[in-house]
């Protein structure tokens, strides 16, 4: 997709991503990923979910923010996203009222 | 609802009318206007809800006696695992969204389509796809599911029927929810027409804007989970499976995580139907209108945050049942405000006894008594005594059949001639609303004093003390089903030799009733510029005030 249609398809204010700013990110998720396989072998105890949940909210966000182009787009899209991210959370929480109580 | 602009010219053709580039069926099914989808959408609910009423009448029969009746063990337990998956999924989930969604929706906010008619078309497809495997499934090699429309591990991992095909069917059909609540999100935010704010929006609008935001956040959750029991089939991972490591509650939790809110999907439009039916025949504005709209956010929101009260027997945490348990009875404050505002609406209305407002009648009685029902089920004590009985049936079918249905038919006959441009024949509409009413209570309350004395749900045999509310039961099914054939029979010969309805026949103030019945193919001639709210009913309430 050249300059062009970039700037038709989202409008004023568009923002280009280099392709080494791509190619560090894709780098940092892949690390990510890494880090979240060598902590599945270790005894961190009780705190393995909220690490291992940690690691995924990071990737997700960088997806999200830069691949997914939100971190550039209107403030409308990013509360779409909020809401559900919001709610992902709530349900997780509430599962861990009957989890973390056992 | 005041609007400043009028239509001028030569009338257009109706929808039914209007040129299209297809001829034939394939006008109709790679039609993109958001009429003819709705009309698609009903046709194929309703073949499907025939298909699993008579299911549900044919398991009633065989418990009018204890042992064998009719049918042998384990073709009841496909029967009633089909009629689940096909009402649950393929009648009430989609129902009032997917045909009065899609029809009235975008009318009603003065737009000429939805935003994505060509999704909204790969929605009904999908919606079809589902539909026909779920049925396909029963007639593969392997046997048709047996586990219930629950899907519950570690059962559905081991069972050797079909279980695979009939996720991929509720897999399917959820990204049709989710595509159908994406469209009706954009809608309802970027097509209103001018004037036409958030609070001069129809209540109907704001039940399905509420809904849409559930179908789109909920549904993702099931379609990932019904994936992770066919990986475990295929590949033998331990996800839910406890001989393999898995945990079984995990599976309850994501279920129901969906399926909880998907309750909502189902009820909350119905809700809308109700307040958007009610001030036109009561002749009244309507009460508390932004407590109704707020109401209708307020039960997506917090009836999300619920679904752990299916699982209080399952082996969770006190605490976990604590914090469930209070939040049910959270759901019923937002739901409370609901009725009170539509008794307050009927409240000295110059009230019309159409056959609309009958089954929206039935329908406040029956929604009070699965909502009661339902707190009774939400406290801990009385669950825990009563939990996997028939009077979980009975609240279950209370709430779905008893609201949403009726509200379903309430909607059916309220906007029949505008869909269609006939008027239905009121005698027989009438008498099949008594029979579906008394039918539907004989069968159902029945069930709650069968659950409260001890039967157990999903049993074929069951002790010769349950047999006469058993009999009272299959009795009941007889007349509702035969209240709905009447109900169909009628609006089937209404469709062909009914009166011919004019743009307005009930006195509704909203955009729908603004243009010809049926409607043009773009529904305005010229956008329509709102300038009140949806419900002035002033010129009734001053007749009324003055005698």
């Amino acid at each position: 997709m050249d300059q062009h249609e970039h700037s038709q398809e989202h409008g004023e204010g568009t923002h280009i991503v280099s392709y080494a700013r791509y190619i560090m990110i894709w780098i940092g998720l892949v690390m990510l990923t890494g880090t979240t396989v060598a902590l599945s072998g270790m005894d961190l105890g009780r705190w393995i979910i909220l690490t291992a949940l940690t690691i995924a909210s990071i990737k997700t966000t960088l997806v999200l923010s830069i691949f997914m182009h939100l971190k550039f787009e209107d403030k409308m899209y990013r509360y779409f996203v909020l809401i559900a991210g919001s709610t992902f959370l709530i349900f997780i929480s509430l599962t861990f009222f009957d989890y973390a109580f056992r | 609802m005041a609007i400043a602009a009028a239509a001028h010219g030569a009338p257009e053709p109706d929808f039914y009318h209007a040129p299209s580039k297809h001829k034939g069926i394939f006008a109709w099914i790679l039609s993109t206007d958001h009429k003819r989808i709705g009309i698609l959408y009903l046709f194929s609910l309703l073949t499907f809800f025939l298909i699993a009423a008579t299911l549900g009448v044919l398991m009633r029969l065989e418990m009018l006696t204890p042992g064998k009746t009719i049918i042998e063990p384990q073709t009841y337990n496909t029967f009633f695992t089909l009629h689940g998956i096909m009402m649950i999924f393929l009648f009430i989930i989609p129902g009032l969204p997917a045909v009065f969604g899609n029809f009235m929706m975008p009318i009603m906010i003065g737009a000429k389509d939805v935003f994505f008619p060509r999704l909204n078309l790969l929605s009904w497809w999908l919606f079809l796809a589902g539909g026909l495997l779920a049925l396909v499934s029963v007639f593969l090699p392997g046997g048709a599911t047996d586990t219930g429309w629950t899907f519950y591990v570690p059962y559905s991992i081991r069972t050797s029927t079909n279980v695979i095909p009939a996720l991929m069917a509720a897999f399917i059909l959820g990204f049709s929810s989710i595509l159908t609540g994406l469209n009706f999100v954009t809608t309802i935010h970027r097509m209103r027409a001018p004037g036409m704010t958030w609070f001069r929006m129809p209540l109907f609008v704001w039940s399905l804007y509420a809904t849409a935001w559930v179908q789109i956040l909920a549904t993702p959750i099931i379609g990932i989970t019904l994936l992770l029991v066919a990986i475990e089939r295929w590949f033998g991972v331990g996800i839910f499976d406890p001989s393999l490591g898995g945990d079984p509650i995990l599976y309850q939790h994501l279920f129901w995580i969906y399926s909880h809110p998907a309750v909502y999907i189902m009820i909350l439009p119905g809700l809308g139907v109700v307040s958007e039916i009610l001030p036109v025949f009561a002749r009244r504005t309507i009460f508390g209108y932004k407590f109704i709209a707020y109401s209708s956010l307020a039960i997506a929101f917090v009836g999300s945050l619920v679904w752990a009260h299916h699982m209080f027997t399952v082996g969770m945490s006190n605490t976990g049942m604590f914090v469930f348990s209070f939040l049910t009875f959270l759901v019923s404050i937002p739901s409370a405000i609901k009725v009170f505002n539509w008794i307050a609406t009927l409240y000295k209305g110059s009230i019309a006894l159409e056959v609309p407002l009958l089954f929206i009648l039935s329908f406040i009685v029956q929604f009070c008594i699965g909502g009661f029902t339902g707190l009774m089920l939400g406290a801990l004590a009385v669950n825990i005594h009563v939990t996997d009985t028939y009077f979980v049936v009975g609240h279950f079918h209370y709430v779905m059949f008893g609201g949403t249905g009726f509200g379903l038919f309430a909607a059916l006959h309220y906007w029949f001639p505008k869909m269609t441009g006939k008027m239905f024949k009121k005698k027989p509409a009438v008498v099949s609303w008594f029979m579906v009413t008394i039918g539907f209570n004989v069968l159902y309350f029945t069930m709650f004093i069968l659950g409260y004395q001890g039967m157990p749900r999903r049993y074929y045999d069951y002790l010769p003390q349950f047999q006469t509310l058993h009999v009272i039961a299959t009795v009941g099914s007889w007349i509702l089903y035969s209240g709905i054939l009447v109900m169909f029979v009628n609006l089937l010969i209404s469709l062909r030799k009914g009166e011919k309805a004019g743009a307005n026949p009930w006195g509704g103030e909203t955009l729908e009733w603004t243009v010809p019945s049926p409607p043009p193919l773009e529904n305005f001639d010229v956008v329509p510029t709102v300038t009140t709210g949806p419900y002035d009913y002033s010129k009734y309430e001053a007749v009324q005030e003055a005698k």
